[in-house]
């Protein structure tokens, strides 16, 4: 999209509070591009598709993820993946894509707007999580590398694992409700939003 | 009465620095910190609590845990209060309040125990015998008579202020129970690196070695305690919850755990959360639950002064309580001797200790004998006596064949400790469906075989000792950790040394001197006031099965479950019937171990959090621009945007007027949208829909009816055709879910061999819906590379270009017959889109509408919406619309067509109405007879199920399912209305405006 | 709250699924062979069983793949998951 575009991310309206003693620091990676991918794990030519435009392998491990640079490839079944890269990147993408897997049971389908990523830090961030998400959420259990779809409340997200806090994919229309139901549910940790 | 003058000088867990005020029925004491409720008032020498539920007997505390039936309070007032709270488990705090239950007008004088001399009057089952006849009485006078004499404590009626927190939590092991056990489990599981959750309901953990007298390893056993806390503290994967009830054994391995974070705080002190709920998955459960003391069952065994041995030794030793100052101990078995021990130990005479058992010959009794304690064997207590406190005992012989005979004998007392022998607390291991297995040795039930990953240890599986406590726990904590692969080994038990002990003896009842029908009510269940003579009563009527009699006694039914009184109840049961106790059976553990608030189990699930509110893109102008908003689905979309000055009726009829004859637009970015893919997708729509798609152009769209294979309308909505093998489908609003689910059901179950991919986009996109007379006009100056002459952007087509110079996709469509179009772009850009919109048409007055309007323009035109014009029972014939069914080929729901009853001609039927007054709205939902003075039950004819003013008609109009309806045309029916009033309305077409379609035409 | 294990998502809890009721209910390759009373049964009757029941489960908040489950309805115990078009480990689905 040209530059005179004036775009609002799911979470536009939210202000920015940061506070240094909090427990759950929230941050939003708007405006993301965001590509759903799907395609058959059987058939070789898929993998060496993506290979070829991303330089990524395809994550064939259930609930696995695959990164470099700004882009990650996540698992989401068993013939389905997110791409997430950086903003502007959807339609270049996306006409890459479709290009290297034409003629493949495949399909491509942008939706860079119907969702954003959210970030989650602090030392409390598990805990918070944990409140409305049934995910064993333990570094034991859920490491860095793996991802998962599952709830926070009613609300469908994409979790996966960082360094130091989690990173979530929230579908927009939720994505009120999600922030809502994180400041409520950080209250006793203190909640700190960030840019 | 001089401050906690029934304290002892020394001893106990209580902080004697701290001292804490509070009232009790108005009065105000003092207590220390570490003190109970229960243990406060028995420090200053109140044991009249409470007043029993039927017959208005003084009570007081019977037992020093969760087990209490009698203690129960109203603690606090106004928003905070809590009805039947234990005394026993009440921490005490600075200026708590509480009051008796169940007392009107004081627990000293009760005007209801008069019912007490009535008891006979209203015995067993008198709800179901007693007030049958007449039916009008229940609610005049029964209700209300019983309510006032019945009721337990009173809920509050203002809005809970506290806040309730619930968490999702996984572990290897849990341990619930913080006693010898318990402990020790945790240790040895903790000592793994497994993930261990220790959970004891008390604030103090550590059980009944809080109270005991024993040691282990050489050190008292609250050191050991200690000790064990502290190497649990350092472990990081063990986490230890105090003031934490697991309250249900739930399927998989699912445990609920009430951890109660303030209620043990001053009320001005309290902040944050009161509760938290923890919803635990382990791998491994250890019960170490602990057991139960069994009352006596005796005449007047309820008096205020008789307390189970344990909890005697409990107030004594662990509160630092002189609970009176002659006491008699009544046990048939050996522990209450300990009692005994505890109790002459701190100074209090003990009258006697009386024993059914001859000649007892274990280490406790040899040790109060030693003590000089008299013991009265081969002997029962039969009654007691006293008014509010009990003030002796009468002790009878009891022979080899267990009657009572030989002279009675009169002992003065205070306090009687009675034990009855220990039932394992097997709750939760009955909740996870595990069978209670009877144990004739132990005359109680033990945990069955395990049906879930779980193991009982301690007193709970029957060890009653502490030695097999420690060892049972150890070694189950370690194995529970290895079958959750973790590597360690069973330590080593430490040192103890428990009394020998010899075996009890079985006493159910204690057999009453009196003739039948006379003497003293002995009870079974206290809080429920059912003694023996109603279980009894309940088997001569006929009463066998255990749960039947539990239901017409009430035995076990009060806030406490029976935890005292269920194996008594039984015992008499199985007596009464002639049979053996494992035959009567127990009745079934459920949920909850003791009760749960309702904000613990509401969490944060209430209120604007209760259900998402979903919200698009456009929801900030919306909101800026005045809009009253409609739940539809999870979704706020604008109802209609007043003016000022405006009510609904003027803003819709405002906002009809503009999309007829000027220019309008909605926001319909809520629409449900799938990418569908494949090169077998046109194939795909022809089985999921009922028209053919093989043959749509490429940029072309059509409407599409989806149907359930019982051939009724499940959904519907407009399909583009983007390439040969790419497709997007809109379904309804509140459906998306569901149609994408349905969807892909068919393709991963059924038809895995076609070759189709789906992708919601319903987020994705953003959809203006632009509509009037004058939407072209506008639209050509949002979207410049667009070409939007009729000839070049014919009706059902879809154009892709830019609109404010982001990437559109705009189809020509119509929902309300005007010429309309829809513009979708990047939900990311909508807001640019939108203000660019309301600029282009500003010189048209161009006006935003909501759904009302929608609606409004919609049912002028006939169109149905799927929910509201249709409910799972109307097949596409039925709404008129069987153009949209392709003559030949498969496509779901085909083949019930003619099954007989949707063959049918005469099935209700999509039809207008007209109202005879055409001012007159019909309500939606209105029956439709076809005479309203016809004697009830009046045959319906049909429903009103849709219903507007229409603005453009001038006048109101409907859409109603009516019986055999095509044929019915002109025809008046009649709505009788809940008001009186009856609407008339003739039948007609269900178009209203435009019928040959012109207006889109254009 | 059943722990579910999805065939690729492994064990989850209860509330990321759905039950769609019976399995192997399957289309009839031509409905019109069929009377009246045999596709009634296709569309309406179910088993209702008591005891191990095949049931379809959909991992709606996860991958959002359908599976069957046998499961036991009078115990919840959970004897297998498969995949579509897969029989049961040890048994016939």
């Amino acid at each position: 999209m040209s530059e005179a575009v004036r775009l609002q991310s799911p979470l536009v309206g939210f202000q920015l509070d940061a506070r240094a003693d909090a427990g759950v620091i929230l941050r939003e990676r708007a405006f993301c591009s965001h590509l759903n991918l799907r395609g058959e794990q059987s058939d070789p030519a898929f993998a060496a598709a993506i290979k070829q435009v991303l330089g990524l392998e395809v994550p064939f491990t259930p609930n696995t993820t695959t990164s470099a640079g700004d882009q990650t490839l996540y698992w989401l079944g068993p013939d389905e993946w997110l791409l997430v890269a950086a903003p502007e990147q959807a339609a270049t993408l996306e006409a890459a894509l479709r290009k290297a897997l034409a003629g493949q049971f495949a399909s491509v389908v942008d939706i860079s707007g119907g969702q954003t990523v959210v970030e989650l830090r602090g030392g409390n961030a598990r805990d918070v999580l944990a409140k409305g998400c049934p995910l064993d959420l333990h570094p034991r259990a859920f490491g860095v590398g793996q991802c998962a779809q599952s709830h926070l409340a009613k609300c469908p997200l994409l979790l996966r694992p960082l360094a130091d806090g989690f990173e979530v994919v929230v579908r927009r229309s939720f994505s009120d409700y999600f922030f809502s139901w994180i400041e409520d549910a950080a209250q006793e940790y203190g909640f700190s939003v960030v840019s | 009465m001089s401050a906690q003058a029934k304290r002892l000088d020394r001893g106990g867990r209580i902080d004697r620095a701290t001292p804490v005020n509070f009232t009790f029925n108005g009065k105000t004491y003092q207590g220390c910190a570490g003190d109970t409720v229960a243990s406060a008032l028995l420090a200053n020498g109140v044991h009249l609590l409470a007043r029993s539920w039927k017959y208005h007997r003084p009570r007081g505390v019977i037992a020093a845990g969760a087990e209490e039936p009698n203690a129960l309070l109203q603690l606090e007032t106004g928003a905070y209060a809590v009805p039947n709270a234990r005394a026993t488990q009440i921490e005490l705090y600075e200026d708590l309040k509480a009051s008796s239950v169940n007392a009107w007008p004081s627990v000293e004088f009760d005007a209801m125990a008069i019912n007490g001399w009535f008891a006979r009057m209203i015995p067993a089952g008198f709800y179901y015998k007693t007030f049958m006849w007449p039916k009008s009485f229940w609610t005049k006078h029964y209700e209300h008579y019983i309510r006032k004499a019945a009721g337990f404590g009173v809920a509050p009626v203002d809005h809970d202020p506290n806040r309730y927190e619930k968490t999702n939590a996984h572990c290897d092991v849990l341990v619930v129970g913080a006693g010898p056990a318990g402990l020790a489990a945790a240790l040895a599981a903790g000592r793994s690196g497994a993930r261990v959750i220790l959970a004891d309901e008390q604030a103090e953990m550590g059980g009944s070695l809080l109270a005991s007298t024993q040691t282990i390893d050489g050190q008292p056993a609250a050191e050991w305690v200690s000790a064990a806390l502290a190497e649990l503290a350092t472990l990081p994967e063990v986490r230890v919850l105090p003031r934490a009830t697991v309250y249900g054994y739930l399927d998989h391995n699912f445990l609920t755990i009430a951890e109660r974070l303030n209620d043990h705080l001053p009320l001005r002190a309290r902040s944050a959360n009161r509760e938290r709920l923890w919803r635990v998955r382990a791998k491994r459960v250890v019960l170490a639950t602990g057991a139960h003391e069994r009352p006596l069952v005796f005449g007047n065994n309820d008096l205020p002064g008789v307390m189970l041995a344990g909890a005697v030794s409990t107030y004594t030793n662990r509160y630092a309580v002189r609970l009176g100052d002659k006491a008699v101990v009544f046990t048939n078995n050996d522990s209450a001797y300990q009692s005994a021990l505890d109790l002459h130990a701190a100074g209090v005479n003990v009258v006697a200790v009386v024993d059914p058992r001859s000649n007892p010959q274990g280490e406790l009794p040899l040790a109060a004998r030693a003590a000089g304690i008299r013991i009265i064997d081969a002997s029962v207590v039969t009654e007691a006596r006293g008014g509010k406190r009990i003030s002796g005992v009468q002790v009878m012989g009891l022979t080899a064949n267990g009657e009572v005979g030989g002279s009675a004998q009169a002992l003065d007392c205070d306090l009687l400790a009675i034990s009855g022998g220990w039932s394992p607390v097997i709750h939760l291991s009955s909740q996870s469906c595990a069978k209670a297995i009877w144990s004739d040795e132990k005359a109680c039930f033990l945990p069955g075989k395990p049906v879930q990953a779980e193991v009982s240890v301690g007193a709970c599986a029957g060890e009653f000792t502490l030695n097999a406590a420690l060892a049972g726990g150890l070694a189950a904590g370690a194995q529970a950790a290895q079958l959750a692969d973790f590597e360690t080994g069973v330590p080593a038990t430490p040192e103890v040394r428990d009394p020998l002990e010899q075996p009890m003896l079985a006493l159910w009842r204690v057999p009453s001197p009196a003739k039948p029908g006379r003497g003293s009510k002995a009870f079974i269940d206290f809080q429920n006031d059912v003694g023996v003579s109603d279980i009894r009563l309940a088997a001569r009527e006929g009463y066998q099965s255990i749960e039947h009699t539990k239901r017409y006694t009430a035995l076990g039914f009060g806030t406490d479950q029976g935890k005292l009184g269920n194996i008594n109840g039984m015992a008499v049961l199985a007596e009464a019937l002639a049979q053996t106790l494992p035959e009567t059976g127990t009745t079934t553990f459920r949920p909850n171990y003791t009760p749960v608030t309702f904000g613990t189990i509401a969490g944060r699930d209430l209120g604007e959090l209760f259900d998402p509110i979903r919200k698009t893109a456009l929801h900030g102008w919306h909101v800026e621009h005045g809009a009253k908003f409609e739940d539809v689905g999870q979704w706020k979309r604008p109802w209609y945007y007043p003016r000022p000055g405006e009510d609904m009726h003027a803003a819709v009829n405002r906002e009809c007027l503009a999309a007829r004859n000027g220019v309008a637009l909605m926001d319909a970015s809520t629409l449900g949208k799938v990418d569908i893919q494949g090169e077998d997708a046109a194939e795909f729509l022809n089985l999921i829909y009922t028209n053919a798609w093989k043959k749509l152009g490429i940029g072309m769209a059509r409407y599409g009816l989806m149907l359930k294979e019982d051939g009724m309308i499940f959904d519907d909505g407009v399909t583009v055709r983007l390439a040969e093998n790419h497709f997007v489908m809109t379904t309804t609003t509140g459906g998306a879910a569901r149609v994408m689910t349905w969807l892909e059901r068919w393709l991963q179950t059924e038809w895995p061999h076609m070759k189709v991919r789906l992708t919601s986009v319903t987020d994705h996109w953003a959809t203006i819906a632009v509509v009037g007379p004058k939407s072209r006009e506008v639209v050509s100056r949002v979207c410049p590379d667009i070409d939007f002459s009729k000839e070049a952007f014919p009706f059902m087509a879809l154009r892709e270009g830019t609109a404010a110079g982001v990437a559109a996709r705009v189809v020509r469509i119509s929902f309300s017959g005007e010429l309309s179009y829809e513009i979708n772009v990047n939900a990311n850009a909508a807001r640019q889109v939108w203000d660019a919109v309301m600029a282009a048409g500003a010189e048209f007055d161009i006006t935003p509408y909501g759904t009302e309007t929608m609606h409004v323009l919609r049912a002028e035109k006939g169109f149905i919406i799927v929910g509201q014009d249709t409910d799972g029972s109307v097949t596409p014939q039925d709404c008129g619309m069987g153009w949209a069914i392709k003559k030949t080929g498969d496509f779901i729901g085909r083949r019930s067509f003619s099954r007989p009853d949707t063959a049918r001609s005469d099935r209700k039927q999509l039809v207008g109405l007209l109202t005879s007054d055409p001012n007159v709205v019909l309500p939606e939902g209105a029956q439709l007879v076809k005479n309203p003075n016809a004697p009830i039950p009046n045959p319906m004819e049909g429903h009103v199920s849709s219903s507007y003013w229409s603005a453009n008609c001038g006048r109101s109009i409907a859409m109603a399912l009516v019986k055999d309806g095509f044929k019915r045309m002109g025809e008046t029916l009649h709505a009788p209305l809940g008001d009186g009033r009856v609407v008339s309305a003739t039948i007609c077409k269900p178009v209203f405006i435009d019928p040959e379609g012109a207006h889109q035409n254009v | 709250m059943l722990l579910i294990t999805c065939p690729w998502c492994g064990p989850r809890a209860e509330s990321e699924f759905s039950c769609g009721g019976e399995a192997h209910i399957v289309r009839p390759k031509d409905p019109d062979a069929l009377s009246d009373a045999e596709w009634a049964d296709y569309v309406f009757y179910r088993t209702n069983t008591k005891g191990d029941h095949a049931e379809q489960w959909v991992h709606t908040y996860g991958c959002r793949r359908w599976f069957n489950v046998i499961r036991n309805t009078v115990t919840y115990e959970i004897k297998a998951v498969y995949k579509p078009g897969e029989t049961p480990a040890g048994g016939e689905a």
